[in-house]
């Protein structure tokens, strides 16, 4: 950085702030054409969110680790003690819930569950002295820690977010250092698992989401018709698209979900194949700055923090993107940063923090500033 | 390497961050693999198979719905329509479209005050129809209800409320049998014709009659209207139409007003009239009553409506003209007579008639038990005594009767645009050796000549005889106004036989025959004609003028007019009216009309007034008084539209095939001379 721009700016990682903002921009945009070419009612609670939260992830760049560290387990007890509050209330009202209403957003904690178990799993390894990390203390509590969240989210029934969950957890148990043949024998198991929960655990609405993911053809106007019509509105962008506010899948309501879970597709069809790599190209670019920082980081616990923080997000990214393209399920998981959803926002916001706070500590590290 | 790491137990911090090196890197190359393989599989779709989605995109977006094409018109020889279009409102349902098909017709039937009948018919339809193909719901909405059931449309899915054209016939049941009517296509119709436009609802096809056979004609080519819609099917504007071409106007030779003023006159009774051009062979009138109103037919056909036309002895769902065969009677002498002079009989010739005639080892008698005495061909056909025709039929034999009966289009089939026609039968020894195997007997041709026994016409049939026995003409019937006057091979009589033939049937009715009343009330015309009576059933049973309707003798007359220089010939076929004394003073009154409709129409008034009211209103309160009976109780329609007249057709064929008498019995010919007679019936 040069002199006319002052230190504390030019120490922001611009490198993945200002792809970040072209995201949430371009987000907006899309949330403005597929509420009909209105800054209400998604657009504008989308900024707003992302200003909300971008707040809240500045302050969190200033905790220090040590801090950190000593609020990992108290963090991930008061969320499961939220999940379970969650549980008891959808018991007593007589039907399933998954959030708590705060007024201004509708706090999921299933959500905050995600970056949570990142916390408290980098915690526990980074404390773990690293003769046992071949030992069974290394794997049970661990799995301890990421079954009870998960039980309690697949009771919701909440299948995509429980799933991430594992996914979070599993990532930072193997960048960890577990021995390589318990995640071969855990994929095995896995595998005979999958099968057996289909047709046990599944409920049959998850079931038939399954079996069409894999036809869609065969209930085009039941399960099927997203997949179907999420496709027909990336295949008909073509190139580049039917042009901004133009997109008769998304504006006909032909598509379902146009602002949440197939926002993508919305894109797509209005911005074809341009946007669509003008998008990954910003995840890639997100994400890939996230594992550098995990890189940068000479510290155990803030290594597997942030890189745990990227496998959630690109968790959510992953899944949602070969969902509206037809190569995996419906779940129900939003593109982060574009989406129009208050917790995934928070969640991903969250976990952006996160990255931008384990950055602060490398420079602070390297500068020779322990704390602030 | 990693062998060599395996076996060393200590792990220090350096090993497990060389794992996390080594590991991070896998996970990133999986992530960045993920990413290529998302952005190949965007590409993929989005390029490689944008044809695909674009037509999918755009087939989503754009729906074309086809405007059904307004029927083109049916028309009389003035130009006057028969059938016709007129423009309402209509509402019609899609099934595959209605996922509760049973609530969305309640909710139907309720907003259009439907009675149960009417909405367990429409729940039949739905059953029956294909998915894709509307079922109408009803049609001449008012707009308050065409109102109400557009507002209620998102509940509603799978309804298709309209504006369109509904066929509408003005003279109602008087055409019914002639122009058929109209109903939406039926499954097999559409295999047939795999035409889009035959599922698009609102639209119909001809059932019966000419509808059904000028189909191509009358269809026009459907107009289309390209609406954006919402995945709900809401419409978000219009993007294109084209309006619909008419179908070509089809044109009659019927004279509008004189069928319907023939089916009028026939009034209670259940009968026929045919009226013809002789001289063209145009067909004026087709009328055949009691009908069924083509207008509700074409609204869809009611189980109330349908079960009281098929519960009525008197048939409605019969064409008459066309499918009604019954014995031609006495109205065959004038044939019969022209076959005699052609084997050279001299009309002078007289026959003693004592009331009978010896034949074989029994005695056939004449209608009048006292005799005609001294009977030539003349008295023979005015006073109609069976017995010359006994005596003469032997001399000659049934060949030349029978050619001359074929001659004269007895049991020929004509080459009309109908649905179909029933032909009847010519008995002769070749045909009764065939069907029977067994020999011709003398008094086959005895039952013969007086048309009675195996001799079976239609109405037409008798009518075109009436045009060639008096142009001495082979006339051919003909339904289209075609431009040029056909010229018809000539029979080769010679004049004098023709005149007196004609002047033989003239006195039928102005001079001392049977028919006295039939004389039209004008000065300068005069009719000529042949009455005849049918036997139904054997003596035996019925004495053919009281008792049970079913039992009763048919009346008929052939005529034409006027006598001395043809111009319109016809005939009347009245079913059990009684005897001929039914179907002459109907004759008399349409060629009334036919030369001055004022004077007809103050006769018809006066039994209209009678009879309660023209066929429509009468038709209208039998309807109400039945479905009033009948109440639920009414068994469901056929499913076949074409099942619709089959039955009836069939028991027609049946009842043709029965005959009257066994063949050896003596069946009799009682024309009644009216004013001897106390024939009841409609005079």
């Amino acid at each position: 950085m040069n002199g006319i721009i002052p230190a504390p700016i030019a120490r922001q990682p611009w490198g993945m702030l200002i792809p970040l903002f072209v995201l949430v921009a371009f987000g907006a945009a899309v949330l403005y054409s597929a509420a009909g070419g209105n800054f209400k009612p998604f657009a504008s609670s989308h900024l707003l969110r992302f200003a909300v939260f971008l707040f809240m992830a500045s302050i969190m760049v200033l905790f220090n680790r040590d801090f950190v560290r000593f609020m990992a387990y108290p963090v991930y007890g008061l969320v499961l003690l939220l999940l379970m509050a969650v549980e008891a209330m959808g018991a007593m009202g007589g039907g399933s819930q998954r959030w708590l209403e705060l007024g201004f957003l509708r706090l999921q904690p299933s959500e905050l569950m995600k970056p949570a178990i990142v916390l408290a799993l980098a915690h526990f390894y980074s404390s773990l002295p690293g003769a046992m990390v071949q030992s069974w203390r290394a794997l049970v509590p661990a799995g301890m820690l990421i079954g009870a969240p998960m039980a309690l989210v697949l009771l919701q029934p909440d299948l995509g977010t429980s799933l991430a969950i594992a996914f979070g957890g599993a990532v930072v148990m193997f960048l960890a250092g577990l021995p390589m043949r318990w995640f071969v024998a855990g994929g095995a198991a896995a595998a005979v698992a999958v099968p057996l929960a289909y047709f046990f655990a599944l409920k049959e609405y998850q079931q038939r989401r399954v079996t069409t993911f894999l036809d869609p053809e065969s209930d085009p106007l039941g399960s099927g018709y997203h997949i179907t019509q999420s496709k027909i509105a990336i295949g008909s962008g073509g190139f580049s698209g039917k042009g901004f506010n133009e997109g008769s899948q998304s504006h006909l309501n032909y598509l379902p979900e146009p602002h949440t879970d197939f926002v993508f597709a919305t894109m797509a069809e209005e911005w074809g194949l341009l946007g669509g790599l003008l998008v990954l190209l910003i995840f890639g670019l997100i994400l890939r700055w996230g594992l550098g920082v995990a890189k940068a980081s000479n510290d155990r616990f803030a290594k597997l923090l942030a890189a745990g923080m990227v496998a959630t997000i690109f968790f959510y990214v992953c899944i949602n993107l070969m969902m509206v393209m037809g190569l995996a399920p419906v779940v129900g998981i939003p593109l982060p940063f574009m989406s129009h959803g208050g917790s995934s926002m928070m969640t991903n916001m969250i976990c952006i923090g996160t990255l931008m706070m384990v950055n602060r500590w490398n420079r602070s590290i390297r500068g020779g500033l322990i704390s602030t | 390497m990693r062998s060599k790491r395996r076996r060393q137990p200590p792990i220090n911090s350096a090993t497990l961050q060389n794992r996390y090196d080594r590991r991070s890197i896998v996970l990133g190359g999986l992530g960045a693999g993920i990413g290529t393989l998302l952005a190949v599989r965007m590409g993929y779709i989005a390029i490689a198979e944008n044809e695909k989605y674009r037509v999918e995109a755009e087939s989503n977006r754009v729906n074309l719905t086809l405007i059904p094409p307004r029927r083109g018109w049916i028309l009389d020889r003035n130009g006057a329509p028969l059938a016709s279009n007129r423009a309402d409102f209509r509402v019609d349902i899609i099934p595959e479209r209605t996922p509760n098909p049973d609530k969305t017709v309640e909710t139907l039937g309720e907003i259009l005050g439907y009675e149960p009948a009417r909405i367990q018919d429409l729940k039949d339809a739905m059953e029956g129809a294909r998915g894709f193909q509307p079922v109408e719901v009803g049609t001449g909405l008012d707009f308050e209800q065409f109102a109400a059931i557009s507002v209620r449309l998102p509940d509603l899915p799978g309804v298709v409320p309209q504006r369109g054209f509904t066929r509408y016939y003005p003279t109602g049941p008087s055409v019914g049998h002639l122009i058929g009517y109209v109903g939406p296509a039926s499954a097999e119709e559409y295999e047939l014709d795999k035409n889009p436009l035959l599922i698009t609802p609102g639209y119909k096809i001809g059932k019966d009659g000419l509808e059904k056979q000028f189909e191509q004609e009358l269809r026009g080519e459907p107009g289309a209207r390209r609406v954006e819609v919402t995945a709900s099917g809401r419409i978000v504007r219009d993007l294109d139409t084209r309006s619909d071409v008419q179908g070509d106007p089809v044109r009659l030779s019927i004279d509008g007003p004189l069928q319907d003023y023939a089916a009028r006159r026939i009034g209670l009774e259940s009968g026929s009239v045919v009226v013809m051009d002789c001289n063209t062979g145009e067909l004026l009138c087709m009328a055949s009553m009691p009908s069924f109103d083509p207008n509700s037919f074409s609204d869809g056909i009611g189980r109330v409506e349908y079960s009281m036309l098929r519960d009525d002895e008197r048939v409605p769902l019969r064409n008459k003209v066309l499918k009604g065969l019954y014995p031609p009677g006495s109205t065959v002498k004038p044939m019969v007579s022209m076959a005699l002079m052609g084997q050279g009989i001299d009309p002078e010739e007289k026959v003693f008639c004592g009331g009978g005639l010896r034949v074989g080892n029994r005695v056939f008698g004449c209608w009048n038990r006292r005799g005609h005495g001294a009977v030539d061909m003349a008295k023979a056909i005015y006073q109609s005594c069976d017995v010359y025709f006994y005596a003469m039929a032997q001399r000659v034999g049934m060949d030349p009767i029978a050619a001359m009966a074929r001659r004269c289009g007895m049991g020929q089939e004509f080459p009309l645009p109908v649905v179909s026609q029933f032909y009847g039968t010519v008995p002769d020894p070749q045909w009764k050796m065939r069907k029977y195997d067994r020999e011709w007997q003398a008094f086959d041709t005895v039952n013969a000549t007086i048309g009675q026994g195996y001799m079976l016409a239609n109405p037409l049939q008798l009518a075109v005889m009436a045009s060639r026995i008096a142009t001495g003409q082979q006339v051919m019937p003909n339904l289209l106004l075609g431009g040029k006057n056909p010229a018809f091979e000539k029979f080769r009589f010679p004049s004098d036989q023709k005149d007196y033939i004609r002047q033989a049937m003239s006195d039928v009715v102005n001079g001392p025959g049977t028919a006295g009343r039939g004389r039209l009330p004008f000065d300068d015309i005069k009719i000529a004609g042949k009455t005849g009576t049918a036997q139904v059933v054997s003596l035996s049973k019925s004495d053919g003028r009281s008792g049970p309707w079913k039992y009763r003798d048919h009346g008929l007359f052939i005529f034409f007019a006027p006598f001395d220089n043809p111009k319109y010939a016809g005939a009347v076929v009245i079913e059990h009216g009684g005897g001929s004394g039914a179907a002459y003073p109907i004759a008399r009154d349409v060629m009334t009309f036919m030369f001055d409709p004022q004077k007809g129409m103050d006769a018809l008034r006066g039994l209209e007034t009678q009879w309660g009211g023209n066929a429509e209103e009468r038709l209208a309160r039998k309807y109400a008084a039945y479905a009033q009976a009948a109440g639920e109780e009414v068994l469901p329609l056929p499913k076949r539209d074409e099942e619709i007249f089959a039955s009836v057709d069939a028991e027609a064929r049946a009842e043709a095939q029965r005959a009257v008498a066994e063949a050896a019995d003596a069946a009799i010919n009682r024309s009644q001379n009216v004013d001897a007679s106390t024939v009841g019936g409609a005079e």
